[in-house]
């Protein structure tokens, strides 16, 4: 076992505890973006999340994209957000979502206001927010408050015999610690999904885990095809990834030992205590950790092979991989290089080790290599067109 | 630990693939199980990549390839004991309509 050491973070108003503290503007809509990014370009230090939708969806996939921003605003690694939207009522539906939280939120819409007069009072409101949040302080916080997510990508076999096994001893040790760890990339199960189903702690999340994996399956062979065109994708495939199944096992082997203990809606916040979760996601990477984000996931953990360079604007992302090509030629991206595994040189739970104190290190503030190179993917995930 | 660092590594006692942890030269090969002790000893009938698979033991056409102790995909065609194992003779077991 690590030793443990002393974590810090941000304990919010609604006792959520985030690991940073940005003052966000988030747009409603795409046509917002414009308004939200120049606030940021206005007030350096704030930090817009324009995205590429927010106009005429409807019912479930309208819900998702409220969901998603509103989850976005609340997670406790914002300290507070301005919310800008072309018109007042989804903006207010947006911003009160938001504040329900107690975290303080300002809202702006455009129309009647045109662009110039909307940015220059959000402008002023984001200014005296970044003031005031650079005074909160960090304090003690434990590890079991703070809430992780995991997702690999451009996964090859190196994942599943190094990277994912040593992030199962993470999400391992954080669920020991009273934690709560979100885990998704439904399709990615496939061939495995009975194993998930197995640790389901009960009938009723396994029902709920079955539904919602035999309905994103059932989207997928609606379509007439089948996921072999891009999964496994070309960068598994050339990383010695043959078939879904293959990916699966490396994806459920980072999951680690633990229950199921519940079954979420893709940026479903988790209500039913600490603990391991499902979450229905896409395997996307952008999308499941805009996702997760949402869902109020602090830090990430992203086991990869080949070498994906993901980041997301909130919510820090820390990479590690098992393979010594991806980790020599990758440095900048890669925070844990556990490719010694593969040479035996280190067993698994030194490699959880090695693990555990990068992830305090980055809950204390060390930035991680996709925060340094300016990764913020934010991605809507969409259900279906717009009218 | 180990005094030789492997050539290629299965996840299971009774697994019919292991992958390569460096860039394997067809001729002898050894390895070992990442969840029990024993060596295991291989011809490599080709070269394979690193992190590509290497057949352990004979698979017939159409049977099971087991890795992590799991049905990972079926053979496409016969498989001696040290080929190269990928896209090109393993293929998914669950979408079978795929040409891949």
């Amino acid at each position: 076992m690590a030793q443990q050491r002393r974590l810090t973070g941000y304990r919010r108003e609604n006792g959520a505890v985030g690991i940073r503290n940005h003052t966000v503007v988030i747009p409603v809509d795409d046509l917002s973006n414009a308004a939200a990014e120049a606030v940021a370009a206005n007030v350096p230090g704030v930090l817009a999340l324009p995205h590429a939708y927010g106009r005429l969806q409807f019912g479930p996939d309208l819900d998702l994209t409220f969901r998603t921003l509103i989850g976005t605003g609340r997670n406790p690694n914002v300290a507070s957000a301005i919310v800008i939207g072309i018109e007042p009522n989804w903006t207010a539906h947006v911003a009160d979502g938001i504040a329900a939280t107690g975290k303080r939120v300002a809202s702006f819409s455009i129309e009647g206001n045109g662009d110039i007069n909307t940015i220059a009072a959000a402008s002023r409101a984001a200014a005296a927010f970044l003031q005031d949040d650079s005074e909160i302080a960090r304090e003690p916080v434990e590890r079991g408050e703070i809430m992780m997510s995991i997702k690999c990508g451009e996964s090859d076999t190196t994942s599943g015999l190094g990277s994912c096994p040593t992030t199962a001893e993470a999400v391992d040790r954080w669920v020991d610690a009273g934690g709560t760890v979100l885990f998704g990339e439904t399709t990615e199960l496939t061939g495995g999904e009975h194993l998930i189903a197995e640790r389901c702690v009960d009938d009723e999340v396994r029902k709920r885990f079955q539904s919602l994996y035999d309905a994103y399956i059932d989207i997928v062979e609606r379509t007439g095809a089948n996921l072999l065109g891009s999964q496994p994708t070309q960068g598994n495939i050339a990383g010695g990834l043959s078939t879904i199944e293959e990916k699966a096992m490396g994806n459920i082997a980072k999951t680690g030992t633990k229950p199921v203990v519940g079954a979420l809606a893709s940026a479903e916040e988790p209500t039913s205590g600490p603990g391991l979760y499902f979450m229905d996601t896409s395997s996307a990477a952008a999308e499941c950790i805009t996702l997760m984000a949402a869902a109020g996931a602090a830090i990430h953990l992203f086991p990869t092979g080949q070498g994906n360079v993901i980041g997301h604007p909130i919510e820090p992302v820390i990479k590690l991989t098992a393979n010594p090509h991806t980790a020599a030629t990758m440095t900048e991206h890669i925070d844990l290089d556990v490719s010694g595994l593969l040479r035996r040189e280190y067993d698994l739970t030194s490699a959880g080790d090695q693990l555990m104190t990068v992830i305090d290190r980055t809950v204390n503030g060390r930035l991680t290599g996709a925060e340094v190179m300016g990764h913020r993917e934010f991605v809507l995930s969409r259900l279906y067109p717009s009218a | 630990m180990a005094e030789q660092p492997p050539d290629f590594l299965a996840h299971r006692d009774g697994d019919s693939v292991a992958v390569a942890v460096r860039h394997l030269q067809a001729g002898p090969a050894q390895g070992a199980y990442l969840d029990s002790p024993g060596t295991l000893r291989l011809t490599v009938s080709s070269d394979v990549p690193l992190g590509h698979k290497v057949a352990l033991v004979d698979i017939e056409q159409g049977a099971d390839v087991i890795e992590y102790g799991v049905r990972v995909g079926v053979a496409s065609q016969a498989i001696s004991a040290g080929d190269y194992v990928h896209v090109h003779n393993v293929r998914s077991a669950r979408w079978h309509s795929s040409v891949a």
